[in-house]
């Protein structure tokens, strides 16, 4: 299973947000634009960080929002937020954040290829500070088309 | 030889680090299984396990467990992953 189609509209370059809910969110919205899910769902990627915590912030900037698939989740789905100034999550070492990429996917077991290809885009260490400065939506798809085509 | 990755809710954060736990085991040449799981089972998945991967902010939600504990900062970088391995399972 490739990546998701991640389409413009799943794209949000620079938003504003004063709090991690508020950043939080800006990817739900996203997720909810690009028809993968509804704003309940952006309800429960916030529950999911009052409950245990800012372990989302995975690598030094980047934020990985998600929670368990459920009703809320329409179809898998990729988005992705820069924000405009970087925010506080709470996490120890990868604080401030200046890139969101959420995550809704409609059942745990068939995602991990989805995964896997996410991980072979952010391995190379140069995407979090490429994405976070990306001025343009198509910009940001293209980080993320070239590195899952085929080698 | 059994490694567990742990997250708040076992998919999603603890798929890549399961990925990339795999990658660095490749690499270190280390036959294991990788389990991803969440909270409320991770007493149960790392009864069996040598090795516990999980973030900073859920270490103290493990509880009590034989496993070592390792702290992973950043999920992508399969170099930090090989070192902190490495020393953990003493090869």
């Amino acid at each position: 299973m490739p990546l998701p189609h991640l389409p413009l509209d799943a794209i949000t370059i620079g938003a504003h947000a004063d709090d991690w809910p508020a950043a939080i969110t800006a990817a739900g919205d996203a997720l909810v634009r690009s028809g993968a899910a509804t704003s309940n769902y952006t309800d429960r990627m916030i529950e999911v960080i009052r409950e245990f915590g800012a372990y989302i912030v995975i690598a030094p900037g980047l934020a990985l929002a998600h929670a368990r698939p459920g009703a809320d989740v329409l179809a898998d789905g990729l988005c992705v937020v820069t924000l405009a100034e970087p925010v506080a999550f709470g996490h120890p070492h990868n604080d401030p954040v200046s890139v969101i990429v959420g995550l809704a996917v409609t059942g745990a077991d068939d995602h991990l290829q989805f995964v896997a290809e996410l991980a072979n885009v952010f391995n190379d260490p140069k995407v979090i500070p490429a994405l976070a400065g990306a001025t343009t939506a198509e910009f940001v798809q293209s980080v993320f088309g070239q590195t899952v085509a085929p080698e | 030889m059994k490694i567990v990755v742990m997250c708040g809710v076992g998919l999603g954060t603890s798929a890549i680090l399961k990925v990339n736990a795999e990658r660095a085991l490749d690499r270190l040449d280390i036959e294991a299984s990788v389990q991803a799981t969440d909270v409320a089972g991770v007493r149960a998945a790392a009864a069996d396990a040598q090795v516990i991967l999980t973030s900073s902010e859920l270490v103290d939600a493990i509880g009590k467990t034989n496993a070592d504990v390792i702290v992973i900062n950043n999920y992508f970088d399969v170099d930090e992953l090989v070192a902190k391995l490495e020393i953990a399972l003493g090869s």
